[in-house]
């Protein structure tokens, strides 16, 4: 098994920063259950995924892997494994806000930076909530997926979308007017 | 015998004889009527020309001759006659010919009559009669239908102008359109009315425009009533009873649809003028005007509701006026009773109209629950609408209100007020606040009557089903109970003067869930002025220094804590000298004579507090309530789309309170992160219920 410190070894070794996605994406390909450790089941299972045997063709097979995440067919499962990773005591079903904010970014800074930022504003000055549950976390990506933005002319509150996304979007309409 | 052969010119010569002097009567020249003879002869001479054997069998020719008889005599004598004249003589003509022609069928196929038994009959041919009636219809009719029509139509103007007309000729004239179709309306149809119909139209749009600038509402509408009238009359005097409904609607369009909304809005005689100036005759006018109309009532009823949601709120505006104006004092004031008050008397008398002008037609029935909807719900002076009215229940039905009134007069007022409830959507809320206010009420024996309170009960049970007043109902119960109780103890105690408790001993026993809660705020006191009341448990007047001793307190702290006893609102212990500071020569007694209200001392909590604590109960109840709907639907549906559940559980809730969207989703969340639901996987619109 490998522990955080050995992580922490492994990305100097393979001259990726431990807090860069793809950390988060190995995890995901190997199917990494806690955060922070690698049992040698799944270790063996990301290794043989990515036809890497050495550390060198581990961190040459990174821009591939990072390219399969991309794909919009195997993003969401790597976007809700990401949430699940997150979740360290046994029956926890949200995370707090701070660490939201963070994985948004790490996850979906880059594709989809303009919503991104604004979201985290938002959940940094709203009281209503204190964590976030999964269902908020994939109605997040939905969302960024289907909604016009900045426009958000396309978003109807009367539809199935986490009350949270309804404040947000109550809050960016204000705020733009 | 072989009967002799009648040969086509004689047996024709015979009935030409016959045939002149037919036409010489119908002219009205002088000639002996027909004898019986004259009549067989005729019949025979042509009984005897169709049963010859061919080739004398003259069937064919007569039947041909019978009808060139009629085109001949219409050539010659009828249309002439016709031509010459004009208008109103050449209706009088042309009924007169009508009349002359039918005698003249009716005569002549009487003659002629063998041919109808046997040779139209074989040859499937017309009857004579129909042939006769076809002549005139054919050569008369469709030459003068046109010059007939507009004669008549021109007299009928007249007579909406004012005029005496002929009404039994243009009744015959009309006859005529109608049985020249020889049993079909069409020619009727499509020569007369569809012409009398445009030329009503085009005759009433020329009245309604003048009048509608010039007349004022109500005056238009004796005008159109009157027309109205006059029309059905018409009809059951001349037209055909068919052009009746077309007529009536053709006359409404032009003078009701067309200008309707003009006729409605007109700013001084307008509905809504009228309204506001009760003239409840011209309303009762508009509504049996339009109520005939295809959406007709749709205006007057949309004018009519905004009428009531304006006075409602005006009402509103003018309590939470008084009640800004004067000083908060944050509990529910006169002006809010009075409100209340007022809001009954609206109710009654829009029903009122609803009923008579209206009579009780249900588009004016959802018009004015509609508007007592929209201004029932306003708050005033930050008490919502379902306490005003829990308010003046309260005051109504406990002892020393302000309203003094009969006990018949109550009876109806809780009446009103139960109805007036129907559209207040916050109903859990009333309910909470009148339980809080019956509940001390009872406890406190400030009920007034309680035949009115178990009367409020009952309708109330009536409106909003058993479990709204089944609390209610238990602490009414609990009190009757209690107090039976108490008499069977004093009784008892009467009966065994050994077994005495020493003081005044009254038990309330009550059910816990019916009441609601209550702080228990028993003597709460700091720990020191405890003690110090303690002291007088022993004695019954201490002096400053003893209490010193006994409680061992800095001077200071004595000082405050005797103040508060004996110098503050609440007098429990009397000082000597009876002055506003403590001075170490005082000396302090119990004071026995205290009493208050209550049996408990304490701070009055400003009502404020007590209706933010109903406000958050209710919010408590209804999310649990929330939840409930939702897993209830959920449970039997099993899968739903969101707007759909949204929807189902307002209606089921609605008879409680009207759920805000925002508070369902978030239920609606809890419950998916207790795994009650999931959305489905393809559909986030989706929900699915987890067993």
């Amino acid at each position: 098994m490998i522990d955080p410190e050995g992580i922490e070894t492994l990305c100097s070794d393979m001259e990726v920063d431990h807090t860069d996605v793809r950390i988060l994406m190995l995890a995901w390909k190997m199917k990494a259950e806690k955060q922070g450790y690698f049992i040698l089941e799944e270790w063996r299972r990301g290794l043989k995924a990515l036809r890497a045997d050495t550390i060198n063709k581990l961190k040459k097979a990174l821009p591939e892997l990072e390219k399969e995440v991309k794909r919009p067919s195997t993003f969401v499962d790597f976007y809700s494994y990401a949430f699940r990773y997150c979740l360290t005591e046994e029956k926890q079903k949200s995370i707090d806000i701070e660490s939201i904010c963070e994985l948004l970014d790490l996850v979906l800074g880059s594709q989809f930076h303009a919503q991104v930022n604004l979201f985290i504003q938002y959940l940094k000055t709203q009281n209503d909530y204190k964590v976030i549950n999964m269902d908020q976390w994939m109605g997040f990506y939905r969302f960024c997926n289907e909604i016009s933005f900045p426009e958000l002319s396309n978003y109807d509150p009367n539809l199935a979308w986490p009350l949270i996304l309804d404040n947000f979007v109550e809050w960016l309409k204000a705020k733009q007017s | 015998m072989e009967r002799k052969i009648i040969e086509l010119d004689q047996g024709w010569a015979y009935m030409l004889k016959g045939i002149t002097k037919l036409k010489r009567i119908l002219e009205g020249l002088t000639e002996d009527p027909f004898s019986s003879e004259d009549y067989i002869f005729l019949y025979t001479t042509i009984y005897n020309m169709c049963t010859q054997k061919p080739p004398h069998d003259y069937s064919q020719q007569l039947y041909d001759m019978y009808r060139e008889v009629f085109d001949e005599y219409i050539a010659s004598m009828v249309l002439p006659s016709l031509k010459e004249k004009h208008d109103e003589f050449m209706l009088s003509e042309l009924v007169q010919r009508w009349l002359n022609h039918k005698v003249m069928v009716r005569w002549q196929s009487r003659f002629f009559h063998y041919l109808d038994r046997y040779f139209v009959a074989r040859r499937s041919l017309p009857a004579l009669y129909e042939v006769g009636l076809t002549c005139f219809r054919d050569l008369v009719y469709q030459e003068v239908k046109a010059n007939a029509r507009d004669a008549v139509i021109s007299l009928i103007d007249k007579e909406r102008e004012g005029e005496q007309i002929d009404r039994a000729l243009l009744k015959n004239v009309i006859d005529i359109f109608v049985a020249i179709g020889m049993g079909q309306m069409e020619l009727y149809e499509q020569d007369f009315e569809v012409h009398m119909l445009q030329d009503s139209g085009a005759y009433y749009s020329r009245k309604a425009s003048s009048w509608i600038s010039d007349d004022s509402c109500p005056d238009y509408m004796l005008k159109a009533e009157e027309c109205l009238k006059r029309e059905r009359d018409r009809v059951s005097h001349y037209l055909h009873i068919s052009s009746e409904q077309k007529l009536v609607e053709k006359v409404q369009h032009e003078l009701l649809v067309v200008y309707e909304m003009q006729l409605l809005e007109k700013e001084y005689s307008g509905c809504r003028a009228l309204l506001r100036d009760d003239k409840v005759e011209d309303l009762s006018r508009m509504y049996r005007l339009y109520h005939k109309i295809p959406k007709g009532l749709d205006p007057v009823s949309t004018i009519f509701k905004q009428h009531v949601t304006a006075e409602g709120m005006a009402l509103v505006q003018q309590a939470e006026d008084v009640a800004s104006s004067q000083t908060a004092n944050g509990g529910v004031g006169m002006q809010e009773l009075v409100l209340v008050r007022k809001i009954i008397e609206l109710h009654d008398k829009y029903v009122a109209y609803v009923n008579d002008c209206f009579l009780n037609h249900s588009l004016f029935h959802k018009a004015l629950k509609e508007a007592f909807e929209v201004f029932c719900n306003k708050a005033v002076s930050g008490s919502s609408s379902a306490e005003l009215l829990a308010t003046f229940c309260d005051n109504i039905l406990k002892k020393g209100g302000s309203e003094k009134l009969s006990d018949e007069a109550i009876e109806e007022t809780l009446e009103k007020v139960v109805k007036l409830l129907a559209y207040i959507s916050d109903k859990d809320l009333f309910a909470e606040f009148y339980r809080k206010k019956l509940a001390r009420r009872l406890l406190f024996d400030r009920s007034a009557n309680e035949d009115h309170e178990k009367s409020i009960l009952t309708k109330l049970k009536q409106q909003c089903g058993a479990q709204f007043t089944s609390k209610m109902e238990g602490m009414v119960t609990d009190l009757t109970l209690a107090r039976e109780n108490q008499n069977s103890f004093e009784e008892y105690l009467h009966n065994n003067t050994n077994v005495n408790p020493g003081l005044d001993l009254t038990v309330t026993v009550l059910t816990t869930g019916f009441w609601p809660s209550y702080k228990s705020c028993d003597l709460s006191l700091p720990q020191e002025m405890a003690a110090a009341l303690l002291l007088f448990n022993n004695a019954d007047r201490l002096s400053y220094s003893e209490m010193m001793t006994q409680l061992n307190l800095t001077h200071d702290d004595l000082v405050r804590l005797l103040h508060s006893l004996s110098c503050a609102k609440y007098k429990i212990l009397n000082k000597e000298p009876n002055t506003k500071t403590i001075l170490q020569t005082d000396n302090f007694e119990f004071n026995s004579k205290f009493t208050d209200r209550m049996r408990r001392i304490k701070v009055p909590l400003p009502p404020v507090d007590e209706r933010k604590r109903v406000i958050e109960d209710v919010d408590k109840d209804r999310r649990y309530a929330i939840d409930a709907a939702l897993v209830r639907i959920m449970k039997s549906r099993k899968v739903l789309g969101h707007q759909q559940l949204v929807m189902e559980c307002v209606e089921q809730l609605g008879r409680m309170f009207k759920p805000d969207i925002k508070a369902i989703k978030k239920r609606m969340e809890d419950l998916i992160t207790r795994d009650y639901l999931e959305r489905d996987k393809d559909n986030q619109n989706i929900f699915k219920y987890l067993a």
